[in-house]
């Protein structure tokens, strides 16, 4: 109960839950609050114990369901993360992030000179070669990336 | 497994088996690249060769290969006379010339170059080097000199000198080495060290590598020497490669206390890391190396290609 006080609940949106303690504003900034409806909520819990993963952040958005690139964008910066679908107050979908084999469009190769960067009509695109911890490799360039939020696209 | 219809992007794109049955084929096609025999095996078959930076042993020894196989060329040598200059994309060029061709070679300054296109082609694509990245038919090449001379790949022990970040040579021939359990010596300068993620790669696929930075010491016990040329036109900046210009030289007292067999392989173009008097030792294999990009080329296009007209 204590927990709902602290984050209202929502009608409809999405609730993105147990993000790595810390990461909660890199969430939000790959969501793209700006896109959003005027009127709606968001709400942020920072540092919140978590039964599963020790200390975590809570986002909560409201009328806004999440792209499959922003749940890849997502799952690469905290695999931890859940994401819940609500509508009418209930939860209608419930799922851990999972990243796919291929990453497109979401990171920007840190390479400056690979062909990826260079206007040509093409869409970036990664392999994930290591889940844990997630580790890429560019498609066009083979250079491997870790340092994903430097380099969302 | 055929190559028949395959893309040659990076030398991560063929197995062990793979290079073996090129190298195979290569060999057996020595007196035709030589002239001495002749064949139409790629008969009214025509091959772009798209060269978007300079080169003279790869886009000739491509086009060699093609013509002495009886195909044809288009070639592509000056970006300045293709409507890239206009701003047309690598994508839309490569779809273009591939409705022209039945096969095209590309270089390119951009890494992924070849990846793309690959991609945006009807037609297999060979990589013939794409910036910093990758060089795989220079490293088939490099690996035939090296089994013509040692008659094997496996168990030898080769120094790879000089520009290791930047040399795509280098990158294409460590993991091709790596897959032969060959032992790696890396010599270089701190600042041209071979890059962080190809190093682990490699360390995963189980190579031996060892670093001397000390050439002599190096060489020491080595089967080959695999120098490189520093990679000027891929440095950000003219000072960072005047702090490594010059860092090391191989001449006649580097190879005293060599191996009588050790042989000296540079992909070439050479600016001063090897000096002349090494042409005189019997160390010197690098026109011999420049020579097998014939065959290598003449196999990997025979293998990728339906046979021509007369086939």
């Amino acid at each position: 109960m204590v927990r709902e006080l602290r984050i209202t609940p929502i009608r409809n949106g999405t609730v993105i839950d147990h993000i790595t303690n810390g990461l909660a504003l890199d969430v939000l900034r790959i969501i793209g609050v700006r896109e959003l409806d005027k009127d709606s909520t968001v709400s942020i819990a920072l540092h919140v114990r978590s039964g599963k993963i020790g200390w975590k952040d809570i986002v909560k958005v409201e009328n806004m369901e999440l792209s499959p690139r922003k749940v890849n964008a997502i799952a690469l910066i905290t695999p931890s993360a859940t994401i819940s679908i609500i509508r009418d107050h209930q939860v209608r979908e419930k799922r851990s992030v999972d990243l796919p084999e291929h990453v497109t469009g979401v990171v920007r190769c840190p390479n400056i000179n690979c062909i990826s960067n260079q206007g040509e009509p093409i869409e970036s695109d990664f392999r994930v070669v290591r889940r844990r911890p997630v580790v890429l490799r560019c498609t066009y360039c083979d250079r491997q990336v870790t340092d994903f939020l430097r380099h969302l696209a | 497994m055929s190559l028949r219809g395959r893309d040659i992007v990076s030398i991560r794109d063929l197995s062990t088996e793979e290079i073996n049955e090129i190298l195979d084929r290569a060999r057996k096609l020595i007196p035709i690249a030589e002239g001495k025999k002749s064949s139409d095996a790629l008969d009214g078959r025509v091959v772009a060769t798209a060269f978007f930076e300079p080169s003279t042993r790869t886009r000739l020894s491509f086009e060699a290969a093609v013509q002495r196989l009886g195909g044809r060329c288009l070639t592509i040598a000056d970006i300045g006379v293709t409507s890239m200059r206009k701003g047309e994309s690598l994508y839309d060029t490569i779809r273009m010339l591939s409705s022209y061709s039945d096969a095209i070679v590309l270089r390119h300054p951009n890494e992924g170059a070849a990846r793309l296109a690959a991609d945006a082609s009807d037609q297999p694509v060979i990589n013939a080097g794409d910036g910093a990245n990758q060089h795989p038919t220079q490293a088939l090449l490099d690996l035939m000199a090296i089994e013509e001379s040692f008659g094997t790949l496996a168990g030898l022990k080769v120094v790879l000198l000089g520009d290791l970040k930047y040399g795509r040579t280098v990158h294409s021939l460590s993991l091709a080495l790596a897959q032969y359990g060959s032992e790696m010596v890396l010599s270089a300068p701190k600042a041209l060290a071979l890059p962080e993620d190809l190093r682990s790669e490699l360390d995963s696929l189980g190579a031996k590598i060892t670093e001397e930075p000390e050439i002599k010491r190096a060489v020491r016990d080595a089967d080959v020497l695999y120098v490189t040329r520093i990679q000027k036109e891929r440095f950000p900046d003219e000072g960072e490669y005047r702090t490594v210009a010059g860092s090391y030289r191989v001449d006649a007292s580097v190879l005293e206390g060599a191996k009588p067999r050790l042989i000296v392989l540079h992909p070439l173009p050479r600016a001063g890391e090897v000096d002349p008097e090494v042409d005189r030792t019997p160390h010197a294999a690098y026109f011999r190396q420049a020579f097998l990009a014939v065959p290598v080329r003449m196999a990997l296009l025979s293998s990728i290609l339906p046979s021509g007209r007369a086939g």
